[in-house]
């Protein structure tokens, strides 16, 4: 947990950034991929496959794979491939193969899909790791599990750093909701603790090229779960956008799903621009350039007042080095 | 009676069975395959719901699948082309797809319109039997529609007892752990699995599908079971032809004869 004085200066208010971002492998992901790789191995499997957007989930399963000497297969949408380069070439180094998934936009979702085909031809030799709290039962359960230790660390170095264990805000992105999940886990029962979960508007909410499956999406299954995602009235998945490889999937996690709809979670959105503008308000404010996916929940801070006595944690789920091509792009634009 | 029922009651053995996607090559080819697989002698057949996201399938079925949805198949539109197939059509019929188009259509509409229509049955790999049993298999019984399971290699046999004890057609045995698509031949690995589900001397009759493709693998299945499904290997020849309507008789000859 690291205060921002300046940003918290920016915005009047206390800002503390969880700094997921410092792991290694360079974003939350590694959490799961370490629980996951030590179950595999339990279960005696000598190939894993994972899907990946931004390409953290496959370094993170690369990185495991290599440590405990496992092949990793990797299926990656080839506009991810071609968007998230240097992640690429990070999980080929690692050992990985890395195979482009060509169905549909060729996104995290079709990425998914080509892994639990894999999974389907290879039950018995390969471990499907799965990157979010997405899929069939029990991955969403145990990823949210496995990531639950951000907020453990969140309330322990709170009160070692503020004297109380609880803030005000928790915030994080949501795409698949890996990220927010572990941020939320240990304060769900806490109902002081209001917990923010930014989800990717791309071009806009109403603009037909959006991520926001909550904002747009209506109660249906896919891949395994029965949760909100994008769909159009006969049923068949629509094609989502975002900016952000990580965050462009159509649907969430059905824990986040009955989550927003009791209430417990706030779902607010935030488009590629304004993710854009945070990603830079926060390396400028504070010498930190987070990835992408990370840059939207640091955009969530615009849309809501806060109490100067307040303490908010934002959680930084990466850093920004695979997304340079974007902010370079963006920076000669601006 | 279910007309799936009284197939399997009237022949034991060699039925054949064929899958195509709905609207696939064409929008409105669906009666005309149905027609020519009749005439054909074929015994039964399973109609595609396309699906955006099609997991259990191999590639020739993913393209037909999106393919159909390009040229505008839904539910709503197979339902109206289907509405007198009944005055034609005398085999069983089922439909395959996947839970997600049936929830946003309505499971009770579903059902419904499936036996104005006459369908007798329905598949769907991602429907599992405990959910089935809590929340729909009342609106098929309802509608004296049959809900068909899968097994796979990786089915238990207590799981495979407890298929058997709630199917009321047939129980679809994937030949191999795979999605659909065809794989040349049957291995000793999978004769090995038919052999124990064989023995296992299930109430449901089995019919083997997914890699069955020609006269060789259809005629080495029906040996372990009452018949065998040809899917993939049949969308292949309607996507590969502009005479389908001809092909399609000496693709269902050289099967059976």
């Amino acid at each position: 947990m690291y205060y921002a004085t300046r940003l918290s200066k920016h915005y009047d208010t206390n800002i503390y950034l969880k700094r997921e971002d410092l792991n290694h492998t360079g974003s939350h992901k590694i959490n799961n991929t370490i629980g996951q790789i030590l179950l595999a191995r339990e279960l005696g499997k000598k190939r894993i496959i994972a899907e990946t957007g931004a390409g953290q989930h496959g370094v993170a399963t690369a990185t495991v794979c290599a440590l405990m000497g496992l092949e990793c297969v990797v299926y990656m949408g080839e506009t991810d491939v071609k968007r998230q380069m240097p992640n690429v070439l990070r999980m080929k180094m690692l050992g990985a193969t890395v195979v482009p998934a060509m169905s549909g936009n060729r996104t995290l979702k079709d990425a998914g899909n080509e892994a639990l085909r894999d999974w389907i031809n290879n039950p018995e030799t390969t471990y499907y790791l799965i990157g979010s709290v997405v899929g069939p039962h029990p991955y969403p359960d145990m990823v949210g599990r496995f990531q639950s230790i951000i907020s453990e660390e969140i309330r322990w170095q709170l009160k070692e750093q503020r004297g109380s264990e609880l803030p005000d805000y928790v915030m994080a992105c949501i795409g698949g909701g890996s990220n927010a999940m572990g941020a939320f886990y240990h304060f769900l029962e806490e109902p002081a603790v209001k917990l923010i979960a930014v989800e990717a508007a791309g071009l806009g909410i109403n603009s037909g090229e959006t991520a926001a499956s909550i904002a747009k999406g209506t109660v249906g299954i896919i891949q395994g779960a029965k949760t909100f995602l994008m769909q159009d009235e006969d049923g068949q998945i629509t094609e989502p956008y975002s900016i952000s490889a990580g965050l462009d999937y159509p649907g969430i996690g059905p824990a986040h799903a009955h989550l927003h709809e009791t209430g417990r979670i706030k779902v607010i959105d935030a488009t590629d621009q304004e993710a854009l503008d945070a990603a830079f308000e926060l390396t400028q404010l504070e010498g930190i350039i987070p990835a992408l996916e990370s840059a939207h929940a640091l955009a969530g801070l615009r849309k809501i007042k806060f109490h100067s006595k307040e303490t908010i944690v934002i959680n930084v789920s990466g850093r920004g080095d695979k997304d340079m091509d974007t902010y370079i792009k963006h920076m000669n634009n601006r | 009676m279910n007309r799936i029922n009284q197939l399997f009651q009237q022949k034991k053995e060699n039925i054949l069975s064929i899958y195509f996607t709905a609207g696939h090559p064409e929008l409105n080819s669906t009666c005309d395959i149905l027609q020519g697989l009749e005439k054909s002698g074929v015994d039964m057949v399973e109609i595609g719901m396309p699906f955006s996201d099609p997991l259990a399938d191999g590639p020739v079925i993913q393209d037909s699948s999106s393919k159909a949805l390009k040229n505008g198949m839904s539910l709503k539109v197979l339902f109206e082309q289907l509405a007198s197939i009944r005055q034609n059509i005398q085999i069983p019929l089922l439909l395959m797809g996947y839970i997600n188009p049936i929830l946003q259509f309505g499971i009770e509409n579903f059902c419904k319109k499936c036996k104005e229509t006459g369908i007798d049955g329905v598949i769907l790999p991602d429907l599992p039997m405990d959910e089935f049993q809590n929340h729909y298999q009342k609106y098929f019984d309802e509608n004296d529609l049959r809900f068909i399971f899968l097994i796979t290699p990786q089915t238990s046999a207590e799981r495979v007892r407890m298929i058997d004890s709630v199917s009321k057609g047939f129980i679809y045995m994937v030949s191999s752990s795979s999605t659909t698509g065809a794989k040349g031949n049957i291995a000793d690995k999978q004769v090995e699995y038919f052999n124990k589900i064989k023995a296992m001397k299930l109430n449901s009759p089995l019919v083997i599908g997914f890699g069955i493709s020609n006269r060789e693998t259809f005629t080495r299945a029906c040996r372990y079971a009452s018949g065998a499904i040809i899917g993939s290997a049949f969308v292949k020849m309607l996507a590969e032809t502009d005479q389908w309507i001809e092909e399609i008789k000496s693709f269902i000859n050289n099967i059976k004869n």
